[in-house]
């Protein structure tokens, strides 16, 4: 008996160990993310990082502002949310709503099959198909741009997107729908009217997770969108993203110079953006379950 | 299929185990992205002749090769600049020696697109393009188009010389940046796709990826000077403009094993095996 209860008191707190292992981790790399990225700012104003229009770190001195940084990785994300957006949640209605079971079965090992996918491999896809396809449709000098960077991303956000949405619109109950047939309303006026705003914030969650994949994306766009750091004027000029920065120069940066630790406050700045997006995911996502 | 499994894995851990214990007769190689066509074709013609070692090479960027040296992770940094005094200083504190072994020449070749009729430039002509100063190849002699400026990611010695051999002329206290514009690609066959396909750019490499996808231009020092092919015979006699040298970089002078493989480099043979990756040998 003892023994009985002493091997169930191991296995608990063994289970519990594995529970609290995530979190530590997390708190752990955060730790050591704002160790290693706040040291950049004994040598430069947070302001002069953040809002500095040149990045040129391994001049002397370095120039450290990540501002084109920032608006690269905005307009690449922006991009790629008008794209997947409309296209996933469409698709999230048809598998739900009106495939028949058969295309259903097949449209969802499809989108699953885009998850599966790696991005080194779309980058690659892209490098050679796209980025030529964008520079003579646009007539731009190059085919290496935000755009390009906004349509892959786009394929690698919608399999979440559409998953995700799709369970949204099952969870609404079957007497809504119900309801609205009994009262006249035709097939696409119950989704409108009905399915959709019922749906919405689990909708709103799939988006946000997808962006938030969209933001941590580093391989295809570095592969695919020049890496130029200027503030964009438009999506058809080439850009460098926060992620593609980070991996492009960790390699170089000789560890505990400026350089390494502003590469390590990219990550801080990074960071916090994608833990927005995923904290207003887990808003809806919660508001949707009470 | 649990046993089946556990035999995999004994097998894996056989392998590893394997490759672990052959340490001794093992050299990692690591580095410049120009010089890893080079390293392996050494590598290659090194472990035909003497089987039981075993070399590998791996690239990455000169400025990754030599962190990799200071933090102990590979035997070789292969380096198309010198080493940094503040590496040098940072290798120290680890307890790593850096030893500088020139092992052959390379030309920066700048290539454009076959159909830019562009062909030949002057190095103040190259530093407009690249600064950004000069945006028009109308400019230069060339059609009415807006140049595209390649240039390598940062962690690459070929950035660091081109900035400062053409953009800064050697002035150490020049300014001169690559223009914000530029597309940083982060290998030299990136930006010979790019070049190939795209009749705008501009971009330059290590000698030894010219091929007949993309032109190569003509440089002269000045106007007034001569305008000068990159092939191996200019680089030799010192004509052609944009030239540099190649290095290994080890902890302390070679030792062993490693010792043998940097002899057998700079043998005859090895130097031989330069010429045949279009680099420029030092020995004649």
């Amino acid at each position: 008996m003892n023994l009985r209860k002493f091997k169930e008191f191991f296995i608990q707190k063994l289970i519990l160990i594995c529970g609290l292992a995530s979190i530590f981790f997390v708190a752990l790399i955060f730790l050591f993310l704002t160790k290693e990225g706040l040291a950049v700012f004994k040598s430069l104003s947070p302001i002069n990082f953040i809002l500095g229009k040149s990045w040129y770190p391994i001049s002397e001195p370095a120039q450290l502002g990540i501002l084109p940084l920032i608006f690269g990785s905005l307009m690449v994300t922006l991009g790629a949310a008008i794209i997947s957006i409309p296209i996933g949640v469409a698709c999230a209605i048809y598998i739900a709503e009106i495939a028949p079971l058969r295309i259903k079965e097949i449209l969802k090992a499809g989108i699953e099959l885009l998850a599966a996918i790696p991005s080194v491999v779309l980058g690659f896809i892209g490098m050679v198909t796209l980025v030529p396809w964008v520079k003579s449709t646009f007539h731009l000098p190059t085919g290496l741009t935000a755009l390009s960077g906004s349509i892959i991303l786009a394929f690698m956000a919608m399999p979440t997107i559409v998953s995700v949405a799709e369970d949204a619109l099952y969870s609404v109950p079957k007497s809504y729908k119900e309801g609205a047939f009994a009262l006249g309303a035709t097939h696409w006026q119950t989704i409108y009217r009905v399915l959709l705003p019922a749906a919405s914030s689990g909708i709103v969650a799939a988006v946000m997770l997808g962006i938030g994949r969209v933001i941590g994306e580093t391989m295809a766009v570095m592969m695919i969108t020049g890496n130029a750091a200027v503030i964009p004027q438009s999506i058809l000029v080439p850009v460098r993203t926060l992620t593609a920065t980070i991996a492009a120069e960790m390699g170089e940066a000789v560890v505990g110079s400026e350089h390494y630790f502003a590469l390590f406050a990219i990550g801080i700045v990074l960071f916090i953006m994608s833990f927005m997006v995923n904290v207003t995911a887990d808003l809806f996502l919660h508001k949707r379950n009470r | 299929m649990f046993r089946k499994i556990l035999l995999v894995l004994a097998g894996v851990l056989f392998t590893v185990s394997a490759f672990a214990g052959n340490d001794k007769n093992s050299i990692q190689i690591k580095g410049s992205d120009t010089m890893v066509n080079l390293g392996q074709a050494w590598a290659e013609k090194y472990m035909e002749e003497n089987s039981g070692d075993f070399v590998a090479v791996t690239g990455g960027g000169s400025g990754t090769g030599l962190s990799s040296l200071i933090s102990g992770t590979c035997d070789i940094a292969m380096s198309s600049r010198n080493i940094k005094d503040k590496e040098v200083a940072l290798a120290k504190q680890k307890g790593i020696n850096p030893f500088e072994i020139k092992v052959a020449l390379d030309g920066l070749a700048v290539v454009v697109n076959p159909a830019n009729p562009v062909s030949k430039l002057t190095l103040d002509q190259l530093a407009g393009i690249f600064t950004g100063k000069i945006s028009n190849w109308k400019a230069v002699g060339g059609s009415n188009q807006k140049i595209v400026v390649l240039s390598r990611e940062v962690n690459s010695g070929t950035h660091v010389y081109f900035k400062e051999h053409v953009l800064r002329k050697l002035d150490p206290n020049s300014k001169e940046e690559f223009a914000p514009g530029a597309l940083l690609l982060s290998s030299s066959q990136a930006i010979a796709d790019e070049v190939a396909g795209n009749p705008s750019a501009i971009g330059y490499y290590g000698m030894g990826y010219i091929s007949s996808k993309q032109k190569h231009i003509d440089v002269a020092q000045n106007e007034k000077s001569a305008y000068v092919n990159p092939n191996i015979d200019n680089v030799i006699s010192g004509k052609y403009p944009i030239s540099r040298p190649l290095f290994l970089y080890t902890n302390g002078q070679p030792q062993e094993l490693i010792k043998k493989f940097v002899d057998y480099i700079l043998s005859k043979e090895g130097q031989e095996i330069v010429v045949k990756t279009d680099f420029v040998p030092i020995i004649k």
